[in-house]
């Protein structure tokens, strides 16, 4: 059981919890996450690690409430527990010092990109850093973004704040105005790191992307979590979660990513109306 | 009892196929008191046993069924449990025909003894009446980490900790048991049963920790030099699905048996949506394979609700690897068999869902100098079968991530770990048993495995200093 020490709601429907649980928080790297159960009927969800702290032995989670699991989980309070938490999974990000590195945020996606930032920044990388919403009030950790980059860009869909458009129009601009990358790291929804990796390609600058397929065991297992990198059938939660984003075939992502759409749909509708509790 | 035809044995009670495929109850009911004594009757205590000989972990078969015999249920399972830590367990799923019941003298002219049964029957009336813990030894002040709580594992735990070790299990999914709780269903092995032989295994003195991975959040270099123990045992167990990597086997709804079996058995997704975990089948199930794990799934399929579930299998009914009473179950439940058939194509919908198999049909060729007959496919003989979900239960590689992540650790090609005759790896103070050596195998042998490395490990903690 895992203790939630600290709640707070980031934007509509984004919310940030800090968890007890020391052991992870001691191994934890960037780029790594963890999966949980909320309670005993709960479906296991992978969530990327936002922080950590190894002193106070907790980590951090930000989600984006999308169906059950994820609004069982925001139901939770301080002082609520966490039945299982298993972590931490995953590659970490291989941080040294490229030189010149883009990273790109969007949407809950900033949050997973934040320790990354981070460590590319520690490890003497100059960041930049463009992070983009649908609208302003939607727009999270930008200013612990801030805190690590040399320069920042926000963009929003609906141009409430910054740029108006995508993260991807917006990397595009500076690549056209000659900004120079040895690097791109991209995470955030399936659609928004294709774009970014289309938008890289013809540049040939190295991108990476951090994938989020749907997992069940998340330790190489199932095979749920398989995915096409360069032709090659690979488990993201193993052999990822970061992948050449230049080799992923991000068609294949989005479709498997929405398999069980209709049962999710009904499953959401049944909690909605209280019957699950 | 001198009227009853000694060679045939006494038939055990079972769900009828309409009923059961309609639900996820145990198929198989087991022996009432006076079916079990009837059966044991039928034993001839023979002096030299063939059945102790064809049993992995060698329990004295003719022991247990002369206290069974004379009513003495208490010390037959004891005698049982000389051996076997989990009789509920084996009881129902050892291959019983290949092994114990194979080399019966009664099987010669008619049925072995049904030793399985038996022992089954011990075991659930013993968890009836109440379990007796055996004595245990003095602390030894020795700590030993077991990586992954199957029945590797489970075996080598409870055996270690009678002998005053201090244990503790590192199990990497929320629910300890291994393949006893996320593969095998619950219609052929009741998943409170597993429960129950885990509860008394914990009653010795162990300590199982779930949720920790091993190879993240601690290495086995760190469990030996950081975490303070003395010894370590892998029992990982087999993992990593294989695929036949043919075009379309992405598309939705194509399963592998690992993903269909862990959703429906450790996350009860039969259950959805009042347990979160979704699950999709279609009316046209194909299942690719055909040993313990194609049938699990087959069975499943259709109590999911699939009308028509299909195995597809490249050899002939002859080589298929499931045991006999599997396949017997599988046919009365209404699976169809589509034998000599390999799948060398997937096509999906406009939504990327599984629609189509393309398959090719095969004929065994001469055999060859290993006198085995190989599937050969018949040129021009594709055709085309609908089906809206595929679950491949083509086999496993063993579980890589401890191999990848203990520097000196000796791995065959497979992806095996490498051991000794005494279950010795090639670093000092590490053991491993049970899957991850042999590659897959059965649930008495990795008792077995688990068994004699505690038997090892024992050796190895007495001898040394500290
Ligand atoms: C390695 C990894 C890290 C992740 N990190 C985060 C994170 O830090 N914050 C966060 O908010 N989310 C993260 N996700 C996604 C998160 O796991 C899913 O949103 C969650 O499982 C949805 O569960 P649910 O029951 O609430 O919704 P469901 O009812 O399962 O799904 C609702 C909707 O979300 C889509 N969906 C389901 N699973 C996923 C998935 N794995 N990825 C994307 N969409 C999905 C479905 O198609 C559906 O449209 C991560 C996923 C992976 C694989
Ligand atoms: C569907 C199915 C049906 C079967 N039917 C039968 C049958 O009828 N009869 C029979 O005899 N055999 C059967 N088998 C085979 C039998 O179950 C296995 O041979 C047996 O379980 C192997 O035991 P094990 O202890 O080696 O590993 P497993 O039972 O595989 O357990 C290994 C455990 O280790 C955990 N683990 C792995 N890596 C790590 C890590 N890094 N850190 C922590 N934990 C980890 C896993 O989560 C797992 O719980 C079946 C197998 C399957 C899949
Ligand atoms: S453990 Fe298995 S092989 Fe041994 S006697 Fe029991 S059923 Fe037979
Ligand atoms: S071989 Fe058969 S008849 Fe002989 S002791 Fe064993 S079970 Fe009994
Ligand atoms: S989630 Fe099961 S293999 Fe990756």
């Amino acid at each position: 059981m895992y203790k939630i020490i600290e709640k707070r709601e980031l934007a509509p429907g984004i919310k940030l919890i800090k968890v007890l649980a020391p052991e992870i928080a001691k191994k934890a790297k960037a780029g790594q996450f963890v999966i949980l159960r909320v309670d005993k009927t709960g479906e296991r969800i992978p969530l990327t690690l936002a922080d950590w702290d190894q002193k106070e032995g907790t980590i951090t989670l930000v989600f984006l409430e999308v169906g059950v699991s994820t609004k069982k989980l925001g139901r939770l309070n301080k002082d609520d527990v966490i039945l299982n938490l298993l972590g931490p999974l995953g590659n970490p990000t291989e941080v040294k010092d490229y030189g010149s590195v883009c990273v790109v945020g969007g949407g809950v996606g900033i949050a997973a990109a934040y320790p990354i930032a981070r460590a590319l920044k520690e490890a003497g990388n100059k960041i930049v850093s463009i992070i983009g919403a649908r609208s302003a009030n939607l727009l999270i950790f930008e200013d612990e973004m801030k805190e690590y980059s040399d320069e920042i860009y926000i963009s929003t869909d609906d141009g409430t704040k910054g740029y108006k458009g995508f993260v991807s129009d917006l990397l595009k601009d500076l690549l056209v105005k000659g900004y120079k990358f040895d690097m791109v790291y991209a995470v955030g929804p399936a659609l928004m790191m294709r774009a970014v990796a289309d938008v890289t390609r013809p540049y040939k600058i190295k991108t990476i992307v951090s994938l989020n397929p749907i997992m069940v065991d998340g330790m190489g297992m199932c095979g749920a979590c398989r995915v096409i990198v360069g032709g090659k059938t690979r488990f993201t939660c193993v052999d990822g979660p970061e992948f050449d984003a230049h080799e992923v075939d991000f068609t294949e992502l989005v479709r498997r990513q929405r398999a069980f759409i209709e049962e999710e749909k009904k499953a959401l509708e049944i909690f909605e109306r209280g019957e699950l509790l | 009892m001198s009227k009853r035809d000694r060679f045939k044995s006494v038939p055990m009670p079972k769900q009828p196929p309409h009923e059961r495929i309609r639900n996820f109850n145990e198929v198989a009911l087991g022996y009432t008191e006076e079916q079990a004594l009837m059966e044991a009757e039928r034993c001839l205590q023979c002096a030299e046993p063939q059945c102790v000989k064809g049993c992995p972990v060698e329990i004295d078969i003719p022991a247990f069924i002369k206290l069974l015999r004379e009513g003495k249920f208490r010390e037959a399972i004891m005698k049982i449990k000389e051996k076997n830590s989990l009789p509920a367990v084996c009881g129902r799923v050892c291959p019983q025909e290949d092994q114990c019941q194979k080399d019966c003298v009664l099987g010669k002219k008619g049925d072995p003894v049904q030793i399985g049964r038996l022992e089954r029957f011990l075991a659930d009336w013993e968890r009836e009446h109440g379990v007796e813990l055996p004595e245990k030894k003095p602390y030894t002040g020795k700590r030993v980490a077991v990586i992954g709580s199957g029945p590797a594992g489970l075996t080598l735990a409870g055996d270690l900790a009678k002998l005053g070790h201090e244990v503790v299990v590192f199990e990497a999914l929320h629910e300890p048991g291994g393949v006893l709780m996320y593969g095998i269903p619950e219609f052929r092995l009741p998943k409170s049963i597993v429960q129950a032989e885990i509860e008394y295994i914990k009653k010795l003195g162990i300590t199982i920790k779930t949720d920790t991975l091993i190879g993240r959040l601690y290495t086995i270099p760190e469990l030996l030099n950081e975490e303070g123990f003395d010894a370590v045992f892998i029992g990982t167990g087999a993992g990593p699905p294989i695929f036949m990597g043919i075009p379309g086997e992405n598309l939705s709804g194509i399963y592998s048996a690992n993903e269909f079996l862990i959703r429906v058995n450790l996350m009860r997704s039969y259950l959805f949506p009042k347990w979160d975990t979704p699950i999709k089948v279609g009316d046209k199930v194909a299942v690719i394979g055909a040993g313990n794990v194609a049938m699990d799934a087959a069975r499943c399929s259709l109590r999911l609700g699939a009308k028509e579930v299909h195995i597809v299998y490249r050899r002939s009914r002859a080589e298929m690897p499931a045991r006999k009473e599997e396949i017997e179950n599988a046919e009365e439940e209404g699976v169809l068999f589509d034998i000599l058939t390999l799948p060398v194509a997937y096509y999906g919908d406009e939504k990327g869902w599984v629609r189509k198999i393309e398959c090719i049909k095969m004929q065994l060729s001469e055999p060859d100098e290993t006198g085995r007959r190989r599937p050969v496919p018949i040129p021009g003989s594709n055709f085309m079968m609908d089906i809206d979900t595929v679950i491949v239960a083509i086999g496993r590689r063993p579980n890589p991530l401890i191999q990848q992540t203990t520097p000196g650790l000796k791995v065959n090609e497979d992806g095996t770990i490498v051991v000794d005759e005494n279950m010795r790896t090639s670093i000092e103070g590490v053991y491993a048993g049970g899957d991850i050596v042999t590659g897959e195998a059965t649930v008495i042998s990795a008792m077995g495995a688990g068994r004699k490395a505690a038997k090892s490990i024992h050796e190895y903690l007495m001898k040394r200093k500290k």
